[in-house]
């Protein structure tokens, strides 16, 4: 088992659960889903605790987590989407503490699944919709058409603007999912290697073996690089959707 | 460190290695975790949870309990982090920005009352200079004024004694003259006395004398 990239991606029941028919146990999804909520209130309470005038460790991490996603809202979804401040922090927060998660060897990363995803990218499309509904009724639907294109393109230009909207999840989505499970795979796959290596060769694979896991060192610093980064993205990418919401354009 | 371009090569080659395996493909290094995975399969399915093969990403079964928690975690994670956490770093923030500005208002404050009062030393300094000033110079003047008076009254003592003494030589000198005719004209009727044995007259000796006198003079 210890060699099958995709092990690491299985969902492993922890405590059984039903409720009104469907399986909802408690896995290790679960489980590291309820630990990235923990550290995140933790981070922000714990930090918080002293109210220092000068800032020390853990409050500076929690300042400045703060203010990452505080001037990120600013920058890119406006000064009018300061209303949605906590859930865009909240979104950041979890999708950076499940893929940050994800790179401690040995947990599971419950970002690496479409279904969790597909989710909270769902959450975001849903949300910035009904933005839109409320503040711009059905003004709303002028935006899949844009103003000064000729009325005679509005066959074309609506499905497709249409069609653009609608594909928003599923990029979103697909992009955390496919980047987590892509580079999770990877590291195993070279690690896979590295076994493979000891046990078909004996001494020469040891020292063969060493190949994989010297890539697998640079790699990992690059995982920690995309988990970050794809946390980002995520969340820039529903500022962005805000302030489309909030502007129309 | 790592190329980028390498790395999106490297996760072609993953994605293409998950594909195989997804698609029921073993690829050698799988080979040897096969049948410990049939095995904890077996023992999934006897609990009667997840008997997925392939990519466990895709096993529906799971959907219902990820979506669940998602929900139960992130539901109380937001209501946590917007009631609770973002609040109290927002109140930091906010106390540490208050306290900043309350100190630089402070800060302007006590300049200002330092310069009024670094002016108002410089006023007084300037006027006390100037009286000093003022003062110096009254006192020298009436110094000025009392020595003038001084050499003045010095000066005109000394004429008036100058002026004393020389009337004094000019008495003395006549007196002189006058004795100095007295004892040539005794003198020259001494002479005569004695040379012709005959006693001039006073007249005439007088008379000799002071054309003598005036012939020297």
């Amino acid at each position: 088992m210890a060699t099958d990239p995709l092990h690491q991606f299985r969902i492993e029941q922890i405590v059984p659960l039903h409720l009104a028919g469907h399986d909802v146990s408690f896995t290790n999804s679960s489980f590291y889903m309820v630990v990235a909520a923990v550290l995140i209130t933790g981070l922000l309470v714990a930090g918080t605790a002293s109210r220092a005038l000068v800032p020390g460790r853990l409050q500076s991490v929690a300042e400045l987590l703060y203010e990452f996603v505080s001037g990120m809202v600013r920058d890119n979804a406006g000064a009018e989407a300061r209303p949605y401040f906590p859930l865009v922090f909240a979104i950041f927060a979890f999708v950076l503490f499940g893929n940050m998660i994800g790179m401690v060897p040995g947990t599971f990363t419950f970002t690496s699944h479409i279904v969790v995803t597909f989710t909270l990218a769902a959450l975001v499309f849903v949300f910035v919709t009904l933005v839109a509904l409320i503040r711009h009724g059905f003004h709303f639907f002028s935006f899949f058409f844009p103003s000064g294109a000729p009325i005679a393109l509005a066959p074309i230009l609506i499905p497709i603007e249409v069609i653009s909207y609608l594909m928003r999840p599923v990029s979103l989505s697909i992009r955390l999912f496919a980047n987590m499970m892509a580079g999770h795979t990877m590291l195993k796959v070279f690690a896979g290697f590295t076994i493979t290596m000891i046990g078909a060769l004996g001494a020469v694979g040891w020292l063969a073996g060493a190949v994989p896991v010297a890539i697998n060192v640079a790699l990992i610093g690059f995982e920690i690089m995309v988990a970050f980064l794809q946390a980002y993205v995520f969340t820039i990418l529903t500022c962005l959707y805000i302030r489309d919401a909030i502007e129309l354009h | 460190m790592v190329n980028p371009r390498l790395m999106v090569w490297l996760k072609g080659l993953a994605a293409a290695a998950v594909l195989t395996v997804a698609l029921g493909g073993t690829p050698s290094f799988a080979q040897t975790g096969e049948e410990a995975v049939h095995a904890s399969d077996s023992v999934e399915q006897e609990a009667g949870v997840h008997d997925e093969k392939g990519l466990p990403q895709l096993n529906t079964k799971t959907f219902a309990s990820q979506i669940f928690w998602l929900a139960v975690t992130f539901g109380t994670l937001y209501v946590l982090v917007a009631k609770v956490g973002l609040p109290r770093v927002g109140a930091v923030l906010e106390a540490r920005e208050a306290k900043i500005s309350g100190d630089l208002d402070k800060a302007t404050a006590l300049k200002a009352e330092t310069d009024a009062i670094v002016a108002a030393y410089e006023k007084a300094v300037a006027e006390a200079r100037a009286s000093a000033h003022k003062l110096l110079n009254e006192t020298a003047t009436a110094a000025d004024a009392a020595a003038a008076q001084r050499t003045a009254d010095v000066v005109a003592g000394l004429v008036a004694k100058q002026k004393e003494a020389e009337a004094r030589i000019e008495g003395q000198k006549q007196t002189a003259l006058a004795n100095v005719r007295t004892v040539a004209a005794e003198a020259a009727g001494a002479a005569v006395a004695k040379l012709a044995g005959v006693t001039p007259d006073q007249a005439g000796v007088d008379g000799a004398v002071d054309a003598a006198l005036k012939e020297r003079a």
